[in-house]
């Protein structure tokens, strides 16, 4: 089995450096999300700055592809509107259930094209997804976006 | 001494290879066993030579597949020094374990209208308590969580040592004159930890209340007799102990399964049915509801016939030894932590472990990128790892077919997970 192509540089790189690792001092919504199976948690809160844009905070303990897969997210959508968000979340959980064969457009996703090898290990899908449905639960909670609307 | 090699070569799985070719090295029995040829062609030979409804029909093969399922009870319950007729059938161990537990919160319910038709023993009402060790498994947690919320109960536990033991020094105020049922792990599945369970059945007995033990750990890795144990109720599971999924084991004395409400009702366990009303069949009957699970328990009649062959003693002696060559090897090597005894008395071989810097997911893994099967997680015992500061752990829990070379095997996955994350 390859192991470099589920942990590519730029994951290794992330869950090292951790992009905007941190709580935010007001949010306007938060979530915790916990994997149960293997009990990974994950702390993601959001806001606006004054151009509109998301601000993004997280605290979470876990495996390196849950933690790199919140740093990409955070680089990746911070400033971004709420639509960009569900657009990029979108793309992320497709790239997720493609098994490997998806073919991701770094243009909506970034560094989260790096992902692409995980969906080729069913059982870390769910750690790369965490923190990304924690992100939809508080743009919810904050009343950014509707119930209905998440991916 | 067990011949591993000999052994070995009787379990056809691990002969597989993976990830392009390489050797197994299968450390997750702790999780499930695997089969050996015997104890799959038992089952295949019930299927193709006895296969019927038990305990009905007139023809000859009912009879045959009655026979085959009763000589199976009688040849398990031997295996821990029991009777055939206090050996309940069910699915799993968890089945078990609630199959106790709904045995309290049934009679609850029951006494509220019918207080006459059921044994006070198992009656609960706020103010009495409930005994755990904070190394349990959940299933026997969280069965006894829900009797709690049912019933008014209070559930209390014995906490744990930094080493990986029972804190038994307030024993006696933990249980006390309020409790009704102490339920313990016999062998931690995470820890490794062997349980003093005779002392604290002792004790729950001394107070007057009921004593059940999570055997699952246990009884496939030493011998087991339950009137060493000296509980009420026994639980274990036969999948890891070479038998197949889809069954486990209840045992009981035969003064407390005949007090205890049915679990699940239906079909098979019934003395006589009417519109108005129901009797119940004598046990073990009284808690088999429906088809029972006839070819599971001849094939893991076989696996008994297995271990019989091999020596309880001296599988036991194989796998203290492996826990010993194992914990020697993780101290070894920096940044690793084990996470239970260290030292090699009173544990199984199953040994959980932090590598520093490394998540247990990343760990497992390289692991598994080299051929060796670990198990990842809290292990279904979560505040156990929240006990010891640590999200979840990596595990390593060898069997019968494993030698010192499995154990080095996973040594040497632990430092090539370091290298490949620069931890090291």
């Amino acid at each position: 089995m390859e192991l470099d192509s589920l942990y590519q540089e730029i994951i290794l790189d992330h869950y090292k450096h951790p992009r905007g690792h941190g709580l935010l001092e007001h949010p306007l919504g938060s979530a915790h999300h916990i994997n149960p199976t293997c009990g990974d948690e994950i702390t993601v809160q959001v806001s606006r700055n004054s151009e509109g844009g998301l601000e993004i905070g997280y605290e979470g303990q876990g495996c390196s592809i849950s933690q790199a897969s919140a740093s990409v997210l955070t680089e990746l959508l911070t400033g971004q509107s709420v639509s960009q968000s569900q657009a990029a979340r979108e793309a992320f959980i497709d790239l997720m259930h493609a098994q490997g064969q998806g073919e991701p457009d770094e243009d909506v996703l970034g560094d989260a094209v790096a992902f692409a090898g995980v969906a080729k290990f069913p059982a870390r899908v769910k750690c790369a997804l965490l923190a990304w449905m924690a992100l939809q639960d508080a743009e919810i909670k904050a009343g950014l976006l509707s119930k209905g609307e998440g991916s | 001494m067990l011949d591993v090699q000999a052994v070995k070569a009787d379990f056809p799985i691990l002969a597989t290879t993976v990830h392009g070719g390489q050797r197994l090295v299968y450390l997750d029995s702790g999780a499930t066993s695997q089969k050996p040829s015997s104890v799959l062609d038992a089952e295949r030979a019930y299927y193709e030579q006895s296969n019927a409804a038990v305990h009905r029909g007139a023809h000859a093969l009912a009879e045959a597949a009655t026979e085959a399922f009763e000589q199976a009870r009688a040849r398990i319950a031997g295996f821990v020094g029991a009777q055939a007729h206090d050996l309940v059938f069910t699915k799993n161990a968890t089945e078990g374990l609630n199959l106790a537990a709904y045995g309290f919160s049934n009679a609850t319910a029951i006494a509220q209208w019918d207080p006459a038709s059921v044994d006070p023993r198992f009656v609960l009402k706020p103010g009495d308590s409930i005994v755990v060790t904070e190394m349990e498994h959940h299933s026997n947690l969280v069965p006894w969580q829900e009797v709690c919320r049912k019933t008014g109960a209070t559930l209390r536990w014995i906490p744990l040592t930094d080493d990986g033991r029972l804190d038994l020094s307030s024993l006696d105020s933990i249980i006390d004159e309020t409790t009704r049922v102490v339920s313990v792990v016999h062998q931690s599945n995470i820890l490794g930890t062997v349980n003093p369970v005779r002392l604290i059945m002792d004790r729950a007995h001394g107070v007057g209340a009921i004593g059940v033990v999570d055997a699952c750990q246990s009884v496939p890795h030493m011998p087991v007799n339950v009137d060493d144990v000296g509980a009420d109720l026994l639980a274990w599971s036969g999948h890891k102990m070479l038998g197949p999924t889809g069954i486990g084991c209840l045992w009981g004395t035969a003064g407390v399964l005949t007090s205890m409400s049915p679990f699940l009702s239906g079909g098979s366990m019934i003395e006589l049915v009417q519109m108005e009303a129901t009797t119940f069949a004598a046990p073990p009957q009284r808690f088999e509801a429906g088809t029972p699970v006839v070819a599971q328990a001849v094939a893991l009649a076989a696996a008994v016939e297995y271990l019989e062959k091999l020596g309880m003693v001296d599988v036991a002696a194989h796998e203290h030894a492996l826990a010993g060559y194992a914990l020697k090897g993780l101290q070894e090597l920096q940044g690793v932590r084990v996470i239970g005894p260290i030292d090699n008395v009173d544990r199984g071989s199953a040994i959980s472990f932090a590598v520093g810097g490394l998540h247990p997911h990343d760990v497992g893994q390289v692991l598994d990128s080299r051929g060796v099967a670990v198990r990842v997680g809290h292990h279904c015992a979560w505040p156990t790892c929240r006990r010891y500061g640590v999200p979840s752990t990596t595990r390593m829990s060898p069997y019968i077919y494993n030698d010192e070379s499995d154990i080095d095997a996973a040594l040497a996955g632990i430092v090539a997970a370091q290298e490949f994350f620069g931890v090291k």
